[in-house]
């Protein structure tokens, strides 16, 4: 009973549809038409765009292309030398054969001591730029020495390195100068990074503690901090993937260019006191590829890549935090 | 107790967080002062300024007469630097155009995390591409004796100085109102004469200082450019020549010279070029968005 209605009305309405595609307002023909056709200008701005995208497209690839090229080549270049015990084992034969401990755990205390040394001085001062400094010139003055700091080269850093630890503080050339050095380059870094962090904070959460009698220090602790937590976490971690690659600042503050740990027990993991000199995986790249002869490709590859490895998963947790945080953010 | 303990402290605190603050422009100022020190007994009359700055004798270990020219040293840095700009600044303002107006959502936080990577990879990882890839490349396709100079420098620089301008200069895009845009699309313009007409002269003292920032990165490197430029003393007359820079200058020879010889201290007077060099390039980019800033604001 039902069928040739519901087919009828089904019929009926493709009519209906038909018979407005069959004549679309602005089509040829109709009143309007030429509103809703491209003139030539449209036409060649329609060509313009598509060129620039293009073109601009072009420009992107040629930056992602080569990395990733490059990434790959490495990888394939170093897949021989790649296994655990070339990460566990010292460099032997003058440096021709064996592994990278050594200078892989000279990276791991070098980036941990001057972590130590710049997370502190960083946050507290990203905290004072945000809670406490007016805005007036002085404030300004710092703003530009932060901007300016984490302008000047590493090489220059190396020097003042070697002038104000090294010599005058009478470091020698050590593991704690090194450190110091890396943690002064590594200082922006982390103050932009936590005052941004703090910035994004709203203001009605102090507003509210102070209204309860909380002083100043009391909200930064307790309302400031907490709540921007991960957001400093973000930046203390990108100190700790430019610390780990960098390599001018230690060439002569404390890096030295061979030097064997014990491979196992205790001794292995923390060899040397402050005062002694280590080895370091960027230096280490270096020394392999420019001072060295005769060593197997695949050796020089392997360091490159374990290093570049470090330095991209650091990398990725950071930016991968900061993702996680703007999905989450309540405010 | 351990809350009393903190309120308690807190005046002491404050002035810690004080110090932390002030420890930038402590930092910025001990920088200058140290290095200055080192390179100070040189400055004395004992380096002939004149022919420290325009010859291209760099021989500071000769006997009985050692020359301190850095001339070819001065203009093999700007050099690779210009080409390194030369590269990286269409490329750079292309990505920044193609990730700000071309693309959103995924593509765009996609590409912007590929940009943060290639920013990432240390400069000796750089330097032993340059070295150890790019070189033969370059033998193979030119025919050059060697694989290592200005051009390979050049490009590598390109690649290492390229993602800041990209991220500055794309911050300086998205900075534009939208009702810019939305002004210009209501009076038929296309996206492209958008950026062209609209954008760019809106945003251009961004893309400057982004364009500085570039610079400022590339003068300074070290490490890749000790690498990948042959590090041949001689003024660059192609692309294929092999040059040495200031910065890579410093980090070949810091390590032979004796602490406290002339040659020692001129090291350091050298760094004074650079830091010299590289505060100008980077207090100039600061004005320069400052300026935009104040206009804004005003």
């Amino acid at each position: 009973m039902n069928e040739p209605l519901e087919a009828k009305s089904a019929e009926e309405h493709d009519e209906l549809r038909e018979g407005q595609t069959a004549r679309p307002v602005g089509a040829p023909g109709t009143p309007g038409h030429e509103l809703f056709t491209a003139t030539p200008v449209e036409r060649w701005k329609q060509v313009a765009e598509n060129i620039a995208r293009f073109v601009c497209l072009l420009a992107t690839l040629a930056l992602i292309v080569p990395m990733a090229a490059i990434l790959t080549y490495l990888l394939v270049q170093a897949w021989p030398a790649l296994s655990f015990s070339f990460l566990v084992e010292n460099p032997h034969d003058y440096m021709t054969t064996g592994g990278i401990w050594a200078p892989l755990v000279g990276t791991f205390w070098l980036v941990w001591i001057s972590l130590l040394i710049a997370a502190p001085v960083g946050v507290l001062a990203g905290v004072y730029l945000n809670e406490y400094a007016r805005d007036n010139w002085f404030t300004r003055i710092i703003n530009l020495a932060v901007v300016n700091l984490a302008g000047v080269p590493s090489i220059i850093h190396a020097l003042f390195g070697v002038g104000a630890f090294v010599m005058f503080a009478g470091m020698g050339r050590s593991l704690l100068a090194a450190s110091c050095t890396l943690a002064v380059m590594t200082l922006p870094v982390i103050i932009t990074s936590t005052r941004e962090a703090l910035a994004a904070v709203p203001i009605a959460f102090r507003e509210a503690c102070w209204n309860l009698g909380a002083s100043r220090w009391q909200t930064i602790r307790t309302i400031v901090l907490p709540n921007s937590i991960s957001g400093i976490l973000t930046g203390v971690i990108l100190q700790v993937s430019r610390a780990a690659g960098e390599t001018a600042p230690i060439l002569f503050t404390g890096a030295v260019f061979f030097s064997t740990l014990p491979e196992h027990g205790a001794g292995a993991f923390f060899p040397y006191g402050l005062g002694d000199r280590c080895m370091a995986l960027s230096m280490h790249l270096f020394t392999l590829s420019t001072q060295v002869r005769g060593v197997t490709p695949a050796l020089q590859y392997g360091t490159a890549v374990v290093l570049i490895g470090l330095v991209l998963a650091v990398n990725s947790l950071s930016i991968g935090l900061r993702i996680y945080l703007r999905s989450r953010k309540k405010w | 107790m351990l809350q009393v303990v903190l309120d308690r402290t807190e005046p002491a605190v404050e002035w810690l967080i004080r110090l932390c603050g002030w420890s930038a422009i402590l930092l910025v100022f001990g920088i200058f002062f140290f290095v200055f020190r080192e390179a100070l007994p040189m400055l004395g009359g004992k380096l002939n300024l004149t022919e420290f700055f325009t010859s291209a004798e760099w021989r500071p270990t000769a006997e009985p007469e050692p020359h301190y020219g850095i001339l070819a040293l001065l203009l093999g840095s700007l050099s690779v630097t210009a080409l390194a700009m030369l590269l990286a600044v269409p490329l750079g303002l292309g990505a920044a155009v193609f990730i700000s107006e071309f693309s959103s959502g995924r593509v765009r936080e996609t590409l912007k995390v590929l940009i943060e990577f290639l920013a990432a990879i240390p400069s000796v990882v750089w330097g032993f591409v340059g070295y150890m890839m790019l070189g033969p490349i370059i033998i193979r396709l030119t025919g050059a004796p060697v694989g290592v100079c200005l051009l390979n420098g050049g490009i590598i620089l390109a690649l290492m100085s390229v993602p800041i301008i990209v991220s500055v200069g794309e911050d300086a895009l998205r900075a534009v109102p939208d009702s810019y845009r939305e002004a210009a699309l209501s009076m038929g313009a296309g996206r492209w004469e958008i950026v062209y007409r609209v954008l760019f002269p809106a945003a251009k003292n961004g893309l400057l200082a982004a364009v500085l920032l570039g610079v400022g990165r590339a003068i300074g490197e070290t490490m890749a450019v000790l690498m990948a430029t042959g590090h041949a003393v001689q003024i660059p007359h192609s692309l294929l020549d092999p040059i040495r820079t200031l910065t890579a200058t410093i980090a070949a020879e810091l390590g032979e010279a004796v602490q406290g010889e002339p040659h020692y201290r001129v090291l350091f007077v050298i760094g004074l070029v650079v830091f010299v060099l590289t505060f100008i390039v980077n207090l100039t980019a600061d004005l320069v968005v400052k300026g935009i800033r104040n206009e804004r604001a005003a």
